[in-house]
């Protein structure tokens, strides 16, 4: 499938890219270590493990109550976990989240921007939160480059799904993250305005070299943008892998496929 | 760089960035514009015609004049001043902003301070246009008590933000289920803190819960002020004690109903 080469257009072959990943380097972007979260009797997440290099875009598949959202609000910091640790950029989440906040965003359909301020002054609220240097030509060129110019100026509250979704993501953008935590940005939009989301966040990784965990129900999306894949089922981690080793790995032709096997629970022999 | 962005920074660009868009929200609606002023306005009114009638079948109150007066006016800054905190407060987990916050380098003591000069911002758009009213309508000065009325605020906003932070941190960690508290707490102190009557009032034992309130002492000091035309320090200093110990205790809670709000992942759910 090739999904990752083709694309992002990465200068490196897939197996390197693994190899690169193993290599476990000195300090990943995000290291998931034994992570457990449980709320009285369930458990959402029980005892995963991952170390994502910087500058990867990783995708994190699951059914709905996989435990895609709870590891996400983890890694920002916005959940403690009950057992097991959580790093960002060498920080501890969430006790040492101040010293990498500024250098993290996130998109996610569970939370919106003040519906009665305007986009402008969204945005601009943001950007100072953010301590963004010349806010205004920052909030300007991410208004042009997501289409937003003509909205800027438009109560929150007034926009399609598609436009908010935007705006969400210039919100993500603005500080320029080194680490961009995505829970289903694509959710809601319509094919094209989803297809025109993902060439954005391709640009971004590829300019500026940021850490991408997307969570996703979308396995194109996923197929097109990440090169590595966690699929997580009643909150264990099923598999880890490229997306073309997994393909190989259960005899389908896509990702979706794979991903019913694991969800229906047949292993990978069985599959094949 | 880990000192840089510690948990203990305190940015005064952050704050401004809040009360931005406090004010944003504000100016965006006329009609919140006008509910600050409408209810202190009409208690005014009612407050203000009973203590004339009864100044007119009585001497007591005719010697007091402006009891009644000046202590609605007292209590609406303690009411309001809460009410203010609270409401900006409640904008964010209406508009389901608070996962965007709380993931922001913003740090507790600065959103806090923003509410603060928020309920100070609300209450003057309130209370200042109703002071000049009771001067029309009945003669009564509020600014005429001078450095009084600055230790009667000092005391009274203090209180109301102590109240504010402690529900804060309850809705925080109950999410919208604890909404009522931010627009009833406040009426368990009109009773208990002799807003209208003297604590001698009060049965013993009870005398006992409203020493323990600092506004019981700005409330009785009011009435030394206008009955005997003393200002009573003593009090006032009394009544800071007790609300630097309170305010102390409202920001421990505060601080302690966010880690288990962390704890239990009520922070993307504030709409529950």
């Amino acid at each position: 499938m090739g999904s990752c080469a083709r694309g992002l257009a990465l200068p490196v072959a897939e197996d390197q890219i693994w190899a690169i990943m193993d290599a476990s380097s000195a300090i990943p972007a995000i290291a998931v270590e034994n992570l457990v979260k449980r709320y009285k009797a369930a458990t959402a997440v029980d005892g995963i493990s991952f170390r994502l290099p910087a500058g990867t875009v990783t995708g994190l598949l699951g059914g709905n109550g996989a435990g895609k959202t709870t590891t996400i609000a983890m890694i920002m910091g916005l959940v403690a976990p009950t057992a097991g640790t959580v790093s960002v950029l060498g920080a501890q989440m969430p006790k040492q989240r101040y010293r990498v906040l500024h250098r993290m965003n996130f998109e996610s359909p569970y939370v919106d921007m003040p519906m009665r301020l305007t986009v402008r002054q969204n945005l601009s609220v943001f950007a100072q939160l953010y301590a963004v240097r010349d806010a205004a030509g920052r909030i300007a060129n991410l208004a042009a480059d997501l289409d937003l110019t003509e909205f800027l100026d438009r109560p929150a509250g007034k926009l399609s799904a598609g436009q908010k979704t935007r705006v969400s993501l210039a919100k993500s953008l603005l500080n320029r993250p080194d680490v961009l935590l995505l829970d289903e940005p694509t959710a809601s939009l319509d094919p094209d305005t989803a297809d025109w989301v993902r060439a954005r966040l391709e640009r971004y990784r590829a300019e500026t070299g940021a850490t991408i965990l997307l969570a996703s129900h979308n396995m194109n999306e996923v197929e097109r943008l990440c090169e590595r894949v966690i699929i997580m089922k009643k909150g264990r981690i099923e598999d880890d892998d490229t997306p073309a080793r997994l393909l190989a790995r259960y005899g389908r032709e896509t990702l979706e496929e794979v991903f019913l096997d694991v969800a229906r629970g047949r292993d990978r022999e069985a599959a094949s | 760089m880990a000192s840089a962005h510690s948990t203990f920074e305190f940015s005064l660009n952050r704050v401004a960035a809040m009360v931005r868009r406090y004010w944003y929200l504000l100016i965006s609606s006329w009609p919140r514009l006008l509910d600050l002023v409408y209810w202190p306005t009409v208690q005014m009114l009612m407050w203000g015609f009973l203590q004339t009638y009864v100044a007119s079948n009585s001497g007591y109150f005719a010697n007091a004049a402006g009891v009644f007066i000046g202590a609605v006016l007292l209590w609406d800054i303690l009411f309001r001043g809460q009410l203010g905190f609270s409401i900006s407060f409640l904008e964010e987990m209406w508009a389901r902003n608070l996962g965007n916050l709380m993931m922001s380098p913003l740090r507790p003591a600065e959103f806090i301070s923003a509410l603060m000069i928020m309920s100070i911002v609300r209450l003057s758009i309130g209370m200042i246009p109703v002071t000049f009213l009771a001067i029309a309508f009945f003669g009564f000065n509020l600014w005429s008590m001078g450095l009084a009325l600055a230790a009667f605020f000092v005391n009274l906003i203090l209180t109301s933000w102590t109240i504010g932070i402690f529900v804060a941190g309850l809705l925080l960690r109950n999410g919208m289920g604890a909404e009522s508290m931010a627009w009833t707490i406040m009426f368990l102190f009109l009773p208990l803190t002799c807003v209208y009557y003297p604590v001698a009032v009060l049965p013993h034992w009870l005398q006992y819960v409203a020493w323990s309130l600092p506004p019981t002492y700005v409330f009785e000091g009011m009435r030394a002020l206008l009955i005997d035309h003393v200002f009573r320090s003593d009090l006032m200093l009394e009544a800071l004690a007790f609300n630097v110990v309170l305010f102390g205790g409202a920001v421990f809670a505060f601080l302690k109903l966010l880690e288990s709000a962390r704890t239990q992942g009520s922070l993307l759910q504030g709409a529950d």
